[in-house]
């Protein structure tokens, strides 16, 4: 038996739902103790040397926390910009390139913050 | 709906600029902002740990220009946005658990959203001061 919900699943604006709902949710959990640390983090090393700033985020549990915080985070705000892409962007061909713009920043970011908190821990 | 092929004179259901601004409505749509802003901020973190990560030169510019007034300025409501952001999450969380739904709650959760983040933000900034230079 075929309900007529099998045949509209997957055929919203997104073409997606629980699954995007449930990791901004999880990502949204996960960032509010992370970015507790990160405040601390960054408030800690307001005018200091570089010295200081690599020691502190050198330190391993410091700089696990940061990628953790830097993962969660990219990942959250991809899919929150994605949302408002959809709610404004009505142009087909345009709403695309922003998505396609929206996960190339994400992932530039991300792998960005990634790297440079890898380089101060690894001290190369 | 914008269907292109939605008969025209239909009646369209009433959009932002018919209602009076209220508490509620205003927290959803700064919830939304502060969102956006925090994703272009997220630009002024990387330029941060990469100039920490590429040297002292680097770092020492990075440093001296978000120390001055108009960098500290723009990380004080960065801080604002992320702490407002943040605990706007919190309500949205406890909403999806079915609290928090009632006249009441919902205007009290609004007012706390508010009153914390700006309480919050000017603790970290005092923290912030005490703590300068502590970690050499």
């Amino acid at each position: 038996m075929r309900t007529p919900l099998g045949q509209v699943r997957g055929l919203g604006s997104a073409k997606s739902g629980t699954e995007h709902f449930w990791l901004q949710r999880l990502t949204a959990v996960a960032n509010l103790p992370l970015t507790l640390v990160f405040i601390g983090v960054v408030a800690t090393l307001a005018g200091s040397s570089h010295a200081g700033a690599t020691a502190t985020l050198g330190n391993p549990c410091v700089a696990i926390l940061m990628l953790l915080f830097v993962l969660s985070a990219t990942v959250h705000m991809r899919i929150g910009m994605q949302v408002i892409i959809e709610d404004y962007v009505h142009d087909d061909l345009l709403k695309l390139l922003a998505l396609m713009a929206n996960t190339f920043f994400a992932i530039v970011i991300g792998l960005a913050a990634a790297f440079a908190l890898l380089k101060i821990s690894f001290g190369v | 709906m914008d269907s292109p092929n939605a008969a025209p004179g239909r009646p369209l259901s009433p959009h932002l600029q018919i209602y009076r601004p209220m508490l509620s409505m205003m927290m959803s749509i700064v919830h939304r902002i502060t969102g956006g802003a925090l994703y272009v901020g997220t630009v002024l973190v990387v330029i941060w740990l990469v100039s920490a990560a590429a040297g002292p030169s680097a770092f020492a510019t990075a440093q001296a220009v978000y120390g001055s007034i108009l960098g500290q300025l723009v990380l004080f409501f960065y801080t604002w946005a992320l702490v407002h952001h943040a605990l706007g999450g919190v309500r949205h969380l406890i909403w999806d658990v079915g609290h928090g739904f009632e006249p009441g709650q919902r205007e009290l959760l609004y007012r706390a959203t508010l009153a914390g983040s700006i309480g919050l933000t000017l603790l970290i900034w005092i923290v912030g001061y005490a703590l300068k230079g502590a970690a050499g």
